[in-house]
Formats: structure tokens, C-alpha cells, sequence
């Protein structure tokens, strides 16, 4: 379960949707056009448990997502979920992690602020003793070549810049 | 008595040079154990040594995390406020100011520091730079990737960005940070070996309380540290997960 967006987070001009995201339910989003872009050499990471809820944060992860680091230990990790995102890169990604594998792809994620940013991410299990323990995961800036190939692949992203 | 061999990634300042002769005089003084300090010039060596018989390393985070893994190597300490980021450097004197100005088949040159080569290029990732485009350099150190980049030999060179702070003015001013890594979360690390695992409680808290006496600070000073921080199984198993996820190219 994971709360609305709060609209008096919300800068500029945005959308409304409600969707009912893969493994969490039914989320009300508040977006925006506004891209944040990913600044050059900084690399997000993170931790998260099991069930995707985070555990921990770098400071970049909280520069770029506009949350404090406060507000998103214990939040699952689909708050960045943006609406645009298809469903199956989720999908793909939960598979792979769950049968111990390593995923790599990338993500439109959304800010507090109803804007967004993309990356390129890497998600592993992390193992102790043959059993999936938790996940870490790394996010980085992504060409812009890749992610013009990207959004011409899923038609929910092709209005994005 | 079998001497315990200990040994350091050879990406210090040959400013400190001595300063681990005196740590390492240090150590044997406070634990009694007789223990060889070998340097090497260059990661290849260096690295076979560690992997087939040392005792005590002070290492690059991605070679730790290969010897906790691996080998059953337990942490000590880390140094306070010390991590292990990248910066892209180029000769002053070119028109290049950014990792945008950066075209495919450039000169890369590195040193075989896995975790800076492996953040250097994920940085350069970003503007489409990659294996298959650039010629990578392998140079033994970082005193010979700046030969080179100032002998124009070399276009872009990575570098600790800690080795680089401690260049020279004189030779800073010969070249140009492009970009400097913000990742906050990997650092150089103090480890023992399994089979010197029943001192390590005592070597772990003669590191931590190494900044509380007047000799140990000298020693520290001589190293250009401040002090060690405690370094745990929990905190070590984080960075071998990140190293594990940064790993992972293209």
C-alpha cells in the first residue's frame, strides 16, 4: 500500500490518474512535464527489502527524488513509479530479482514534485546463505540515445522528452 | 615466529611512503606480532600477493569486497570521511571542458584500479562512450597516466580521486578535472584474514582508538589520515552488494 501524491507537493501545471500499480494497488499521481535533468558523475543507491520497501538512501537518491531521506526509508520503492512507465519493465525486473538474477533497464522515475528524471538502473538480490536477503540497487545517467530508443519502444512514454 | 604479511593498494601519495613503514613499525609494536609490510608499484602484483597470503590489506573497495567474498577476509576499519570517488582528467591545454566535448575513439588511460575504471566508465556511459568506441590504456600508476595525458600520449585519464588531490600544484595546473564521481558510499578498507581472525577484535580496536594518543596521531598524520572508523560485518556486506551492482556494465 503507498499513499496518494500530495497536490501541495506538486510544481507547475499537472495531470491526474489513478492506477493500480503491480505488487502495491491503487495510487492517485499528480505529474508534471518537468524534467529534472540527471546531473553528470552523481549515482544513486539504495536498499530495500523483499518486498521492495527501502532501507536505505544516498544522498543523491534524496537529491533526485525531491523527498527527504525521512520520508522515503519504509516507503516501498514504486513511490517513484511514474505513471508513464509501462507495466512490463516492472514485471521483468520483479521476475528477474525474485529467481536471483540481475536486472539492468531504464526507468522514467517521478519526483515529489509531479516532475521526473531518468535513469539507467541495475537491481541485484542480495543473498546470505542461498536466500534472497533483500535488494541493492543503483541508478546512474543515462545516454540520451538510450532513452529516445527506449521511449519509441512503449507507446505510454512516446510523448516524453 | 611467522611473519604476517600486510599489504596496501598502491594508490597513495609517494608522499606517504614512509608513513606506512611507520604504521606498520606501529602495529607490531602494539599487537607483538611480527608482521612484513610489502609495497608493490602497480595493482597486478600487489593484488596476487594479497590473494594468495596476506594477513592484513588496506584496499580499494572493489578488492575488498572480492576478499570478503571470496576469501573470508573480516573488516577492521575504514578511514573517517575518506571515500573512493572518480574524477575524468584531460591535459589543460585542450578545448575540452566537459565530458560532452568527448568523441569516440579517444585514448582512455587507467591504472587496474577496478572500481575507479569501472565508475569512470559508467560516467562516460552516459554520453555514449563505451568498450567499443574508446582505447583503454593500462598504466601501472597514476604518476604515468599523468606522464602520459601531459605528453599527449593520452587524451583522458581516470584517476582516485584521492591520488589526484594529492598531485602536485604544479602538475594540477598542467591539467583539467572534467567530472568528478558523487557516489558517497565505497571506500578503502582495513581487513584481516581468516587466519588471523582471533586478533581481530584487538587490531580492530587498536585502529579505532589509534587518533585517542599522541604516537598514534603522529602515525595517522604520517598517512594523511585522521582517524579509522570502525567497519562492521553488516557495513561491509552493504558495500559488497554495491560493489556486486556496480559491477555490472552494459
Amino acid at each position: 500500500m503507498l499513499e496518494d501524491m500530495n497536490i501541495n507537493d506538486i510544481v507547475g501545471e499537472y495531470k491526474q490518474i489513478t492506477l493500480d500499480l503491480y505488487a502495491i494497488g491503487a495510487r492517485k499521481f499528480f505529474y508534471t512535464e518537468i524534467e529534472t535533468p540527471y546531473p553528470e558523475g552523481k549515482i544513486i543507491v539504495s536498499t530495500s527489502d523483499t518486498k521492495g520497501v527501502i532501507t536505505h538512501v544516498n544522498h543523491v537518491f534524496v537529491e533526485m527524488s525531491g523527498y527527504t531521506k525521512k520520508e522515503l526509508l519504509g516507503k516501498n520503492h514504486a513511490i517513484l513509479r511514474h505513471p508513464d512507465m509501462p507495466k512490463m519493465p516492472f514485471k521483468e525486473l520483479w521476475d528477474t530479482i525474485q529467481s536471483g538474477k540481475k536486472w539492468q533497464g531504464i526507468i522514467k522515475n517521478l519526483r515529489k514534485d509531479g516532475g521526473y528524471y531518468w535513469v539507467k538502473a541495475t537491481v541485484i538480490p542480495n543473498i546470505k546463505n542461498g536466500v534472497i536477503v533483500g535488494y541493492t540497487s543503483v541508478r546512474r545517467k543515462p545516454s540520451a540515445l538510450v532513452v529516445a530508443e527506449f521511449i519509441k519502444r512503449y507507446p505510454t512514454l512516446r510523448g516524453s522528452k | 615466529m611467522m611473519a604476517n604479511r600486510f599489504t596496501v593498494s598502491p594508490d597513495f601519495s609517494p608522499d606517504y611512503l614512509a608513513g606506512w613503514y611507520l604504521f606498520n613499525k606501529w602495529m607490531q609494536k602494539q599487537t607483538g606480532l611480527k608482521i612484513d609490510l610489502e609495497l608493490y608499484g602497480n595493482f597486478y602484483t600487489q593484488r596476487i600477493v594479497t590473494y594468495s597470503h596476506a594477513d592484513l590489506v588496506y584496499v580499494n573497495p572493489f578488492d575488498a569486497s572480492m576478499l570478503v567474498h571470496d576469501k573470508g577476509f573480516l573488516p577492521l576499519a575504514k578511514v573517517a570521511g575518506n571515500f573512493d570517488e572518480t574524477v575524468i582528467v584531460v591535459n589543460s591545454d585542450t578545448p575540452i571542458n566537459g565530458i560532452t566535448d568527448l568523441k569516440p575513439d579517444l585514448k582512455l588511460a587507467m591504472t587496474e584500479d577496478p572500481n575507479i575504471n569501472m565508475i569512470g566508465m559508467m560516467l562516460l556511459e552516459a554520453v555514449d562512450l563505451n568498450d567499443g568506441n574508446i582505447e583503454k590504456v593500462i598504466y601501472d600508476n597514476y604518476v604515468l597516466i599523468v606522464k602520459n595525458l601531459l605528453e599527449g600520449h593520452a587524451d583522458v585519464g581516470l584517476f582516485l580521486a584521492k591520488a589526484y588531490d594529492e598531485l602536485s600544484w604544479v602538475v594540477k595546473k598542467q591539467l583539467k578535472v572534467l567530472l568528478q564521481s558523487e557516489v558517497g558510499e565505497i571506500y578503502h578498507s582495513f581487513l584481516i584474514s581468516p587466519a588471523l581472525a582471533e586478533k581481530r577484535d584487538e587490531i580492530q580496536s587498536l585502529l579505532i582508538d589509534m587518533d585517542k594518543n599522541k604516537e598514534g596521531q603522529d602515525v595517522l598524520r604520517a598517512l594523511g589520515f585522521d582517524a579509522w572508523i570502525k567497519v562492521d560485518d553488516e557495513e561491509m556486506a552493504f558495500m559488497v552488494n554495491l560493489i556486486d551492482a556496480l559491477s555490472i556494465q552494459s
